[in-house]
């Protein structure tokens, strides 16, 4: 199923590449060691190397690298183990030293791929080109003065990944698929915290159109979006932009957009004329960035398990067929959540306890599986206390809705209810023969072939026994009186 | 000036374009002497393509060293008023410039 | 006049008592009130940190424990950021800056209890030959012609710090050396000065001019009091990724070791064209001096002499128009205001920097812009990587080099003003080491028949100062150089 843009001449591909800015997660700046942390006071994060004061210097950041190259690893890419730091030239406002610190010829990760799975099953590999190291700039605050724009430095120097793929993507799912695994992979490995709303994760795209077969056309440049579902819009916005103006005769020409999430529109940015030309030259502040491949072996050695490889632990351990896999693994809180109630138990169960029953009570309170009022291990007793027949399912949602309302374990509120399963066959079996003699119209017509009516009698048993006997139970005693 | 400095001289909208680049402004009556002053010293140094560098790796700065790392912690920062101190303008705790507009 | 001193001699009699660290320093501020206002080699006197400084530094000298350099008076290059004390590199754009904050070699000289007398003129951001460029004004050479009274430059970038040493307005001085701005002024001036190998001096807090080439070194009287100042000028530094993490040797030591047995070479290259012949006299006669040391002398070729200097003339552009790019009047220094951002950047900028810097920004931003990066800045690269192998050719034949420190005497103010390519070949013979990050000595060897001061230049392997050093010292007794500028501090004006 192909996205297509039907235009009045035919149908339109849509080609779309993305650049993704992950802000790394580490204790310190890139090349400086003021906290990388976010939300302080304005100005209070900020070094006199951040500031960029004269005769001030970089110096890299460890954790920084290594963060890069797992990230690599996450995006199945080539660790470079020479790397260099290019300056990237330009003046603004937020970026004190008139340059940002880059990797333009040399970046530390090469090329790589991932997978996404798009809403009908398809996978499909995406490209990475390239993921590089550089620095972030500062804030531009525009409102806080009628006349002036206020700058905060807090965030200049906080380290960036910038993780560019090749245009492979066609469709706006596509790309929100990307973004997404992206996200995960990121939040997987701890490298970025992925918050696209609070600008750690931003993305650029890049699009264009073509009829199918063509070469690549002129793309666009939209810049610094901040949801998926924007870069979706966007896409989606600048891609029929092309195709009207390429139909009405009219040429696209190669330059950097704004998407104005308001006005559902892009509008030029910068055109080519005034692109800038960013001088990028090595940093001579700065020596050849060299890896041991001992160290890159440690890392990947040490690396957390990425959500692929997760997902086909879980289908294999666990039984679970890839979609509820792929449901479970798309956040690693929620994969941890789900094999703290399965390891040792029906995996299966646990699976649909969990993306069941959980979900539900998590979507309704909109909380997230980090604040569920239900830990792991209360759901892992609860299927305990089903596994060893102590109450059954009916009966264990009721106290799951118990569980979520007061927290209490499962044993003691099947405790405090009475809610123990019966499985006494003398309990149970005088039951059954008493419902059977105030129902004996009944017992006649099931007996004349009325066999729907077996159901009614399992109804009756469980309603007068509160729900608790063991249904398996009832089930073979019923059939046995059923059948004198 | 000579004719030789005259057929030097670089293109005035060459060091217009290299004057907005480098943020400076430069008045009207000094973009000849640029022009000229530049144009002199580029043919000068262009002196270097009598040589063949085909196969010459290019050299930054020191040579076998490499990028000496630090470890990830906090040891600056905090220091917002050393950090303002000097500034020509700010507001509250800001640096100030003219209006931004994007 | 205690100015007179040697730093050597001045570290002895302060811990024989026969003068106190007061005394020196006052002595000094003396002189500098009597003939800074003639020379302007300070842009800053500090008078009151000084005399603080030197009543600490009697406290220590009377308590036993005092480190090496206590109580020596010296002059800081206006390029070394000082905590609290005015630091503008000579330049418009960084008027009012006070940094808050002690460059690592100043703050090295401090913790070996040095006293700073000020903070001395140089070419603006150490960009020129003559230390014509300052936003201070020109900084007059002491030396004068035989019965003429012409203002002479005293060299540049570090044209202050050298005139102040030469002047006896300091008993050494801290200088920066990015293509020859340590070793042309002490020729002109007639003083030491080493530029040590690129890595050995921490650059953090000092001004940038060409992040590749740029280090400090000192600059005195007497070899053996360079090795002194270096001593505590050097090491590791953590903050400045280009610093070298090696053992600092007893550089003072090599003063005394016997050169038997070493070879020098002298590199056909030097010998250029136009070179006049008391030039070529002098460095005959250092040859001369050497072989009577007991070197061997061995004729070699660094054959890519010629192009050091237009490598250079792109390299060190380049890089100073991106260091030079954090002067937007935002964070500190001069502004002026503009109806947009972009008009106050260009404003500031083109009212904050001189005439020189601007060239300078502009040549290194045209041959690092699009279209020009390779026919420039590229292949200037790999022409410093022939420079270099040049030089490391050269050291698998030889221990030393030995070369003229710069092709003339020092020049009138108003000589060679107006073609920015004839006020460069100064650093003909100066800037090959830069470019390959080779030390560098320069020591005066003689005067020219007009009594001007000729130096003379030894080139070492990387790291290898001491052999620098131990040569410096011998052809320093040889040269016997006794004679003093015409204005220093123990003549009336």
């Amino acid at each position: 199923m192909n996205y297509v843009i039907v235009g009045s001449t035919g149908s339109w591909e849509v080609v779309i590449g993305l650049e993704v800015h992950a802000q790394v997660i580490s204790k310190a700046k890139l090349f400086s060691g003021a906290s990388a942390h976010f939300g302080s006071e304005p100005n209070t994060q900020v070094s006199l190397v951040d500031a960029a004061f004269p005769g001030m210097l970089p110096v890299i950041n460890r954790e920084c690298v290594d963060q890069a190259i797992r990230t690599g690893f996450g995006l199945n890419a080539q660790i470079n183990l020479v790397s260099r730091f290019d300056r990237k030239n330009y003046f603004y406002a937020d970026l004190p030293q008139g340059y940002q610190i880059s990797q333009f010829t040399h970046p530390i990760v090469g090329k790589g791929e991932i997978e996404i799975e798009l809403d009908d099953g398809t996978v499909k590999k995406i490209g990475i080109t390239r993921l590089h190291l550089e620095q972030d700039a500062g804030k531009s605050i525009h409102d806080l003065a009628p006349k002036e724009t206020c700058i905060d430095l807090n965030r200049s120097g906080v380290a960036l990944m910038e993780i560019v793929s090749e245009p492979d993507m066609r469709s706006p799912e596509e790309a929100g698929a990307y973004l997404r695994k992206i996200r995960a992979i990121v939040r997987y490995l701890g490298t970025c915290d992925g918050n696209m709303e609070e600008g750690s994760m931003r993305a650029d795209v890049n699009v264009s159109v073509r009829k199918p077969g063509e070469k690549y056309r002129t793309r666009c440049e939209l810049k610094n979006i901040n949801s998926i579902r924007y870069v979706m819009q966007a896409i989606e916005i600048e891609a029929k932009r092309h195709v009207e103006i390429y139909e009405n005769g009219g040429e696209i020409d190669q330059e950097t957009r704004l998407f104005d999430v308001v006005k559902g529109e892009t509008r030029t940015m910068r055109s080519k004329e005034d692109a800038h030309d960013y001088r990028y030259f090595p940093d001579p502040d700065l020596l050849p960035l060299i890896v041991e491949q001992s160290h890159v072996d440690h890392l990947n050695a040490t690396l957390i398990e990425l959500p692929d490889a997760k997902r086909n632990r879980f289908q294999n351990e666990y039984g679970l067929s890839r979609y509820d896999a792929n449901v479970l693994v798309a956040e690693k809180d929620i994969a941890d959540f789900f094999e703290n109630v399965a390891k040792g138990r029906d995996g299966r169960l646990a699976s649909n306890w969990v993306t069941g029953e959980l979900f539900a009570v998590l979507n309704k309170k909109g909380l997230s599986i980090h604040d569920s009022p239900v830990k792991a291990e209360a759901i892992g007793a609860l299927l305990d206390l089903i596994g060893d027949k102590t109450i059954n399912g009916k009966i264990a949602k009721e106290v799951f809705e118990d569980m979520v309302e007061t927290g209490d374990m499962p044993a003691d509120i099947v405790k405090r209810k009475g809610l123990r399963q019966v499985t006494d066959t003398g309990v149970i079996d005088k039951v059954i023969v008493d419902i059977l003699f105030a129902n004996a119209d009944k017992v006649e017509q099931y007996k004349s072939g009325k066999d729907k009516l077996f159901g009614f009698f399992i109804g009756q048993v469980m309603k007068e026994m509160k729900g608790k006997a063991n249904p398996v139970i009832v089930n073979e005693l019923l059939k046995k009186h059923l059948s004198v | 000036m000579t004719d030789k400095q005259k057929d030097d001289a670089l293109d005035i909208k060459i060091v217009q374009r290299v004057a907005k680049l480098s943020a400076l402004a430069v008045k009207e009556n000094e973009l000849a002497i640029y022009a000229q002053d530049l144009g002199g010293i580029i043919h000068w140094v262009e002196q270097l393509n009598e040589l063949d560098v085909s196969t010459v790796e290019p050299m930054v700065g020191a040579e076998n060293a490499k990028l000496r790392m630090r470890e990830d912690k906090v040891t600056d920062g905090n220091c917002r008023e050393a950090v303002l101190s000097n500034a020509p303008e700010r507001i509250a705790d800001f640096y100030a410039v003219p209006k931004v507009v994007e | 006049m205690l100015t007179e001193m040697t730093i050597a001699n001045a570290i002895e009699g302060l811990r024989q008592k026969e003068f106190s660290a007061d005394e020196l320093t006052r002595d000094h501020l003396k002189a500098i009130n009597l003939l800074n206002n003639r020379l302007n080699a300070y842009i800053t006197v500090t008078e009151k940190v000084a005399l603080g400084q030197a009543k600490a530094a009697d406290e220590k000298l009377a308590s036993g424990d005092a480190p090496m350099l206590t109580g020596v008076p010296l002059a800081i290059k206006d390029l070394f950021c000082t905590k609290d004390i005015p630091t503008t590199a000579a330049s418009r754009i960084l008027e009012n800056f006070i940094p808050p904050y002690e460059s690592t070699v100043t703050a090295n000289l401090l913790k070996d209890g040095a006293v700073f007398l000020g903070k001395t003129n140089l070419d603006e951001f150490a960009m020129g030959s003559g230390n014509l460029n300052s936003v201070f004004g020109a900084v007059e050479n002491p030396w004068k012609r035989k019965g003429d009274d012409a203002f002479l430059v005293p060299g540049g970038s570090s044209g202050g710090s050298a005139a102040a040493v030469a002047a006896r307005i300091a008993l050494g001085a801290t200088g920066t050396d990015t293509g020859g701005s340590i070793r042309q002024p002490a020729a002109y001036c007639g003083i030491t000065g080493i530029k040590p190998t690129y890595g050995r001096c921490s650059r953090w807090g000092i001004i940038a001019f060409a992040s590749s080439l740029d280090q400090a070194g000192p600059m005195a009287k007497t070899v053996e009091d360079c090795a002194i100042l270096l001593q505590s000028m050097a090491g590791f530094d953590p903050k400045d990724s280009t610093s070298v993490d090696r053992e600092v040797p007893e550089y003072r030591a090599a003063c005394n070791r016997s050169l038997k047995g070493l070879r020098v070479g002298i590199p056909k290259e030097y010998c250029a064209s136009g070179m006049s012949s008391e030039i070529e006299a002098i460095w005959q006669q250092g040859i001369d001096w050497l072989k009577e040391a007991g070197c061997e002398i061995v004729d070699i070729s660094l054959p890519h002499t010629k192009y050091g200097l237009a490598t250079y003339y792109i390299i060190a552009p380049a890089e100073a128009s991106s260091n030079l790019a954090r002067y937007d009047g935002v964070r500190y220094g001069h502004r002026v205001s503009g109806n947009s951002l972009d008009e106050l950047y260009a404003n500031t900028r083109g009212e904050g920097f001189g005439v020189e810097v601007k060239r300078r920004i502009l040549m290194g931003t045209y041959v690092l812009s699009s279209g020009y990066y390779d026919a420039y800045y590229l292949r200037a690269q790999k022409v410093r990587k022939l420079i270099y192998q040049d030089f490391m050719n050269a050291y698998e034949k030889v221990d030393v080099l030995l070369t003229p420190t710069a092709p003339s005497a020092a020049f009138a103010k108003d000589e060679h003003q107006d073609d920015p390519v004839q006020m460069y070949l100064n650093d003909i013979f100066t800037v090959p080491a830069s470019m390959a990050g080779v030390p560098g000595l320069a020591l005066p060897a003689g005067l020219n028949k007009q009594g001007l001061p000729l130096g003379l230049q030894l080139l070492g392997r990387p790291f290898d100062e001491e052999t620098l050093i131990a040569v410096g010292s011998a052809m320093e007794k040889a040269a016997n150089f006794t004679y003093k500028p015409a204005i220093h501090s123990g003549v009336s004006l």
